[in-house]
């Protein structure tokens, strides 16, 4: 059996281990147009900052590949697929024949159409290991840096490189920072915490045009930067998969993974699929989900059965040690618990005696037992939601389910 | 593999177990003298209530969600084992979002702690096991 996998960050990789988990023979290639070992890509801002290193950004030991006998195309880019002769065409001309075919492409920054964004001399975006040492080479304690976009990329690039540069001004469209994850309350605290380390915020506005080093917002004021850098979203690299399979905003793949074309899977930042807390399909750009499709998709391409059916959006993420935590849909009534000295917050989306979503802001202790309830749809009626809701804990749970949890008791 | 299960209905609240894996994975040789004036901070802890008294710790889950989650990839399993190198992980709480025990949490000496059998320490083996009075946690094989 010939195994090729397109990418090698995370759902890539998860595939890899969920093959090796059925067939130890076959032999897997992966290819990748980055020329590095599998990194993670959401540590880039922790490698400005200073937390980790490019060693240590390693998403898997040096031996990762030989380990699991993996044979690695660096550096070179999958230009097209053939499902019928099932071939992969590289950039340099070769050509990969797959019995199985994995497409984990990943997402690539959106740069929105702004008049004048060419004649800007120092812009950036902040995806990758390059994007990374690139933005890094043109810091400096005497630069101005202007930001567009105040989303997960964008504050993270901000909080990584705020000791290495003068100033950081950060501007987003909506009216609050973090806007897919953070309602209005959790978002002000947030902004008010960030604007204590000296970022600098314009929401409600946006940039109308640049003429060089200089940006004219729409509602007539100027800012003049040094660096800038685009982290408006990202868009899923759909293209070696269109007219082969089934793609709307995303891949589209069911629970096993599988796309609509046969043989050929999809998994990570590149497809949509359902999210069990909103009950829709929709992109969901998150490492651990990435992983566990690409896993699922290697136990199946290998003839295993695996299903992943417990999708939700769902994010930890912290800035100058301030945490944050959110899972599922703000969908349904509202339980909110605040204290805005400690900078803690607490609001929890429920519904038809289910969880849908919550936001946890600061104290994030145990957060995942209410990640769980959105996962596994767990009736509330079956808990002691009232406790639950003040503290997450297992004592909420009946006395028979924890001997399942905790007791070794089989379901 | 041999897991530490939990007997509910014999835990007495004494948090002795909390006490004794502070004290092995500080690398304590006596308990009194290792923990005096330490405020504790164990990877294993007693959830009470109306009488009720339980001790949770990392179930080393078949499916770990904080390994698979894991946005570093410094948690990685063992002989069935589950582990964190302290070294790579920065603190992200990826694995705090993900575990449907809550049991991992932050630590004082780095990043994240989770219960790790006390394969890292000097004692090899389940201490909180060995310092419960009353068995009601125990290390065993039960399927």
């Amino acid at each position: 059996m010939k195994y090729v996998i397109i990418g090698n960050s995370a759902a890539g990789i998860g595939a890899v281990e969920g093959i090796r988990q059925v067939d130890r023979e076959g032999s897997i290639t992966i290819i990748s147009d980055e020329p590095y070992h599998t990194y993670s890509r959401p540590l880039i801002s922790y490698l400005l900052y200073g937390k980790t290193t490019e060693e240590k950004m390693k998403y898997r030991p040096d031996n990762f590949y030989r380990e699991n006998g993996v044979e690695f195309i660096a550096g070179v880019r999958a230009e097209k697929v053939d499902a019928e002769r099932k071939t992969v065409t590289l950039a340099d001309g070769r050509g990969i024949e797959y019995d199985k075919l994995m497409v984990s492409t990943g997402s690539s920054p959106f740069v929105p159409p702004v008049e004048g964004l060419d004649t800007v001399p120092c812009r950036h975006t902040f995806m990758s290991l390059d994007d990374a040492r690139r933005l890094s080479a043109d810091l400096g304690k005497d630069k101005h840096v202007l930001i567009i976009g105040a989303g997960l990329i964008g504050l993270k690039c901000a909080e990584g490189i705020m000791d290495k540069v003068g100033t950081i001004t950060v501007v987003d469209l909506a009216p609050r920072i973090l806007s897919s994850i953070l309602d209005d309350r959790g978002a002000r605290i947030v902004q008010k915490h960030l604007e204590s380390k000296g970022m600098k915020f314009i929401l409600g506005n946006s940039v109308q045009k640049f003429e060089g080093s200089k940006a004219v917002f729409t509602d007539g004021t100027e800012f003049c930067f040094d660096v800038l850098v685009m982290a408006v979203g990202v868009r899923p690299n759909v293209k070696l998969l269109e007219g082969i399979a089934r793609i709307e905003r995303g891949i589209v793949i069911n629970e096993r993974a599988e796309t609509t074309a046969p043989d050929i899977y999809a998994a990570g930042d590149c497809t949509q699929s359902y999210d069990v807390s909103s009950g829709m399909n929709r992109i969901m750009a998150l490492l651990p989900n990435a992983y566990i499709q690409g896993e699922t998709a290697g136990i199946n391409m290998a003839g295993g059965d695996k299903c992943f059916n417990k999708a939700i959006p769902m994010n930890a993420i912290g800035f100058f040690g301030l945490h944050i935590i959110t899972a599922g849909t703000y969908n349904g009534n509202v339980y909110e618990a605040i204290d805005e000295e400690k900078s803690t917050y607490k609001k929890l989306f429920y519904s038809d005696d289910r969880l849908n979503g919550y936001i946890m802001i600061g104290d994030v202790e145990k957060a995942g037992i209410y990640t769980s309830l959105i996962r596994e749809r767990t009736d509330l009626g079956s808990i002691d939601f009232d406790l639950i809701c003040l503290k997450p804990g297992l004592m909420a749970f009946s006395a028979a389910d924890r001997k399942i949890m905790l007791g070794g008791v089989r379901k | 593999m041999r897991r530490v299960y939990v007997n509910e209905e014999w835990c007495l609240g004494c948090h002795l177990c909390e006490y004794y894996c502070a004290f092995a994975n500080l690398n304590g040789r006596d308990l009194a003298r290792t923990l005096k004036n330490v405020r504790i901070n164990p990877r294993i802890k007693i959830e009470e209530r109306n009488g009720i008294s339980f001790a949770v710790s990392c179930r080393h889950c078949d499916e770990p969600l904080c390994r698979k989650g894991c946005i570093t990839g410094a948690i990685s399993i063992s002989d069935g084992v589950i582990t964190i190198d302290r070294d790579r992980c920065i603190g992200c709480y990826t694995c705090i979002l993900s575990c449907p025990y809550g049991a991992v949490s932050p630590s004082d000496e780095g990043p994240v702690q989770k219960c790790e059998l006390c394969t890292k320490n000097i004692y090899g083996t389940p201490q909180c096991v060995t310092g419960c009075p009353n068995a009601a946690i125990v290390y065993e094989e039960r399927w």
